[in-house]
């Protein structure tokens, strides 16, 4: 039976799931609030704690840098990786599940739709602090450091896959730990400080999480006095082993996971 | 004989700490392609378990399945581009979209080419009765136009073989009746195609289906044509008897002598009997408790036999009375 190829469905998929959240940001403008407004309030409040304690100018910098990147974390746990349980509630993974694609194509689309709204926030965090503080950049860096920017979401969502498939298996109890774990995440990711003050045993193990070796290598990048964590060269190539592990591992886990939520009924709304 | 769908001693079992509930046992099964094929049975009988299982989503305990003679179990990325499901009831998709949108964006998850799709979409929306609908929100519709949006959706994916989950639940009669009809136009447009529907509206299967199972907890208890099953109480006289409330009446209308079956079902405050009497004489019994329960007599009436009267004759106990059990 001859049938569209794997790839075009790939594609396909990826754009129409995508689609509803292009979409629902523009027939529901209160995220605009929810997701601009509200996360630039609270950097402006970690801003005016260095302000406060008169810490150099790079300091607000490095906040308003943390800012930006949050909101793709952000992003990946709530829009991405916990979504698959969210979509068993509504009866949307079945029907995810059942049909001829993948079900890492339907996080792709949905990591797709939600970088539209993390751009939007990540900008407005970042023209709207940067000018109201007077913050400066190192320009002559800025091309480096987009390229860093663009390596670190890859490596994110590729994590944020992984997530995904551990939130299709263990359900309620992944999105509670993804919600305890979200505090000591923004702290060993050095949201708001530089990752070198937490040490090497503690920054190390936070460097498991993309974001911290890529806002890390931003910061050297752009803002000239980041004590330097790791040099900056092995940052760039320990993200992009991040991009190829996590990739692969997400393939793996998403194969084994939904091969055992069929055999644990974890894919349908159970009613005999 | 062409198949197209089979199950060979499929059995499923859901596992948890404190209990283990059989849900499948022992299910043989065989559908020829191009049939509309029912399997009826109370709440719990196992026929939502049974059709997520030949759709993929679920894997048997143990047994053998088949769709399109593809295994579910090892073939199943195969299986999923030759079939759909629409479920009664269903909430899925995105309320924010519109009706094409959301059809569209199901249709993506196939690969399909989106000019074609969206041709088809405007031609099942009108068939449908729903072209006005087309650019509303599918969180502003009634639950009977989201049901035909559904079946749309199980339709755009030229699926070889459909499965509906209870797929008129809930809806008016009106909407019932449009979902039927759809469905036999579309088995009507090719031969080859099949549907399986789940279902526990015994007249929705007499009308729909060439062929129906009857399930009950997890095992079939017949198979055949519903004219097949109806003969199966054919000699019997078929009584309904509609009482005032009072007490529990049902076990000793069973001991009454000629009385092969019977069940009972409340409605608008009448309790309403449905006897199964070997001869007509066996009334003269079944008047006598009565009497003797200082009931009042609301109506009595003889009637052909249904597949609900197959149901109570198989099973013992009519279908509402396996849901409580």
């Amino acid at each position: 039976m001859n049938h569209p190829s794997a790839i075009r469905i790939f594609f396909k998929t990826i754009v129409a799931r995508a689609y509803p959240r292009f979409v629902g940001s523009h027939r529901n403008l209160t995220w605009l609030v929810t997701e601009t407004l509200l996360p630039l309030i609270g950097t402006i409040a970690m801003i005016y704690v260095y302000r406060a304690l008169h810490a150099p100018a790079r300091y607000l910098g490095f906040v308003v840098l943390g800012g930006v990147l949050l909101a793709f974390w952000q992003n990946v746990i709530w829009s991405m990786a916990t979504q698959f349980f969210w979509d068993r509630g509504g009866g949307n993974l079945e029907l995810f599940a059942m049909a001829p694609t993948s079900l890492a194509a339907i996080l792709l689309g949905m990591a797709l739709g939600g970088v539209y709204m993390s751009l939007t926030r990540s900008a407005a965090v970042l023209l709207v602090a940067s000018t109201l503080f007077g913050i400066g950049y190192s320009t002559a860096s800025l091309l480096p450091a987009l390229g860093i920017f663009v390596l670190t979401v890859c490596a994110l969502y590729c994590l944020g896959m992984v997530l995904a498939s551990l939130f299709l298996f263990y359900q309620r109890e992944a999105w509670q730990l993804a919600d305890a774990l979200q505090e000591p995440i923004y702290f060993l990711s050095g949201f708001y400080f530089p990752v070198r003050s937490l040490g090497a045993v503690v920054g190390g193990l936070g460097s498991l999480i993309p974001l911290t070796l890529g806002l890390d290598a931003i910061r050297q990048l752009v803002l000239p006095g980041t004590p330097q964590f790791v040099p900056l060269a092995w940052e760039v190539v320990a993200i992009v082993v991040q991009i190829v592990a996590y990739g692969v591992l997400s393939q793996v886990s998403l194969r084994y996971l939904e091969l055992q939520s069929r055999q644990d009924a974890r894919l349908i709304l159970r009613s005999t | 004989m062409d198949i197209a769908v089979e199950t060979k001693a499929l059995r499923r079992v859901y596992r948890s700490r404190r209990q283990e509930v059989v849900a499948l046992d022992g299910i043989d099964l065989q559908v020829r392609r191009g049939e509309r094929f029912g399997v009826l049975g109370p709440n719990g009988a196992g026929k939502t378990t049974l059709i997520k299982i030949l759709v993929t989503l679920l894997l048997p305990s143990s047994g053998e399945a088949f769709v399109d003679g593809l295994d579910v179990i090892r073939q199943f990325r195969e299986v999923r581009h030759r079939i759909a499901m629409v479920s009664g009831g269903e909430n899925v998709g995105f309320g924010m979209l519109k009706v094409r949108e959301q059809l569209w964006m199901f249709s993506q998850f196939y690969g399909m080419p989106s000019a074609q799709v969206r041709r088809h979409i405007a031609e099942l929306l009108e068939r449908l009765g729903l072209s006005e609908a087309a650019d509303r929100r599918v969180s502003a519709l009634s639950s009977g136009m989201r049901q035909k949006m559904n079946l749309i959706r199980g339709l755009i994916t030229n699926p070889r073989i459909l499965f509906l989950d209870e797929p008129t639940v809930a809806l008016d009669v009106g909407a019932a009746r449009d979902v039927r009809d759809e469905v036999r136009r579309w088995m009507a447009e090719d031969p080859s195609r099949t549907v399986i529907l789940t279902t526990h509206y015994m007249m929705e299967a007499d009308e729909l289906c060439d062929r129906v199972a009857i399930v009950n907890r997890g095992r079939i208890v017949a198979q055949g044509t519903p004219a097949e099953l109806k003969q199966q109480v054919q000699q019997d006289a078929i009584v309904d008897l509609q009482l005032s409330p009072g007490n529990r009446l049902l076990d000793a209308l069973r001991a009454v002598d000629g009385v092969a079956a019977a069940s009972v079902s409340e409605q608008d405050g009448i309790d309403r009997f449905s006897l199964h009497l070997s001869s007509d004489a066996a009334l003269s019994g079944v008047m006598r408790v009565v009497e003797g329960s200082g009931r009042q007599i609301r109506g009595v009436q003889k009637r052909e036999p249904t597949l609900e009267d197959a149901f109570v004759k198989l099973v013992g106990r009519g279908m509402a009375e396996e849901e409580q059990a």
